[in-house]
């Protein structure tokens, strides 16, 4: 293998790597929603009020799968 | 075959003209915000104009979005961030009825372009920043020194609280980008399946049922992300505004 097939390769490689992180940052934005969900059940009253809190926080943890997906992006179009 | 990427090419409509080396073109880009914007004129100017004591449809639809935003700048950044509601509000319906208006057959989705969500959320950054220091001078800089941690972590938090601010913007704007994109693109994918499967026969016309039924399902999933973007991208425009404001933790 030469070196630029093995350059590509590792690009590839990185690439799919990185999106493992999406995937991890998937759990959390599925924990968020199903705590949340679980709090409204008990207490429907206090749910409405809870809504900007519940996308904040959906919104900080999908910053860490937006840069996971960001790094991927850089290896296959930037690099 | 088109490729499902081609629906994100910038086309020029008409050249205006050049400046140096540069083209100046109105491209489809353009024409999707100016259509934008005129339907967000013709929804808040046009139909409140009867001014009704009882709202019709479009009224209502109108004076529901206003009094949403209002509601959720008041909730986040308190009664002193309502002299960025005209902002905030500007924003939010930019998005959403770009967004929506994206998700229209053949329409083109002006959010799916970086260039304008890192233009949008530059600005709401560099807005944080200039009214921070304009209202709070020095101690804006208290953003980034909690109160109430022990002085000898205290260093290794500030640097975390100012590697996250500098990434707001990066977030802000892939968020709302990488969104859009993703699911323009799942979309056109599932459409090539029923070409690719009705090219084969009639077998091929049953088995195009299923990825039809799912673009279905899959466009009321872009709709319910084109809002939830726009909404997420207004709070969060609310969140950033409210440190300018209040900067003590």
């Amino acid at each position: 293998m030469d070196a630029a097939t093995a350059t590509l390769l590792a690009k590839y490689l990185g690439a799919g790597i990185a999106c493992i992180g999406m995937g991890c940052a998937a759990i959390g934005v599925g924990n968020i929603f199903a705590h949340y969900l679980a709090a409204a059940v008990r207490n429907p009253s206090a749910a409405d009020g809870q809504f900007p809190r519940l996308i904040f926080g959906f919104a900080v943890t999908e910053a860490l799968a937006i840069f996971s997906l960001l790094i991927a992006l850089l290896l296959l179009f930037a690099v | 075959m088109e490729d499902p990427i081609h629906q994100f090419q910038i086309e020029n409509l008409f050249t205006i003209g050049h400046i140096g080396p540069y083209e100046i073109a109105f491209t489809n880009s353009a024409a999707f915000m100016l259509a934008t914007v005129l339907v967000i004129c013709a929804l808040l100017l046009l139909f409140t104009r009867k001014d009704g004591l009882v709202p019709g449809r479009m009224q209502s639809l109108a004076e529901l979005s206003y009094e949403f935003m209002a509601k959720t700048v008041r909730d986040s950044a308190g009664t002193e961030g309502m002299k960025f509601f005209p902002f905030i509000f500007s924003l939010f319906m930019f998005i959403l009825v770009s967004n929506l208006l994206g998700s229209v057959p053949y329409g083109f989705t002006i959010s799916s372009h970086i260039i304008i969500t890192v233009a949008m959320a530059l600005f709401v950054f560099l807005t944080v920043i200039f009214y921070g220091f304009y209202k709070n001078g020095p101690r804006f800089l208290k953003l980034f020194v909690p109160s109430g941690i022990p002085i000898y972590i205290l260093p290794l938090v500030s640097a975390i609280e100012v590697l996250s601010f500098f990434s707001r913007p990066v977030s802000h704007s892939v968020r709302l980008f990488a969104n859009m994109l993703a699911g323009h693109i799942t979309m056109k994918v599932f459409a090539s399946f029923i070409t690719m499967l009705g090219a084969i026969g009639l077998v091929g016309w049953f088995g195009a049922v299923l990825p039809f039924g799912l673009i279905v399902a899959l466009t009321g999933l872009e709709i319910l992300v084109a809002v939830l973007q726009a909404y997420v991208f207004a709070i969060l425009t609310c969140i950033y505004l409210n440190d300018a404001l209040h900067p003590g933790h």
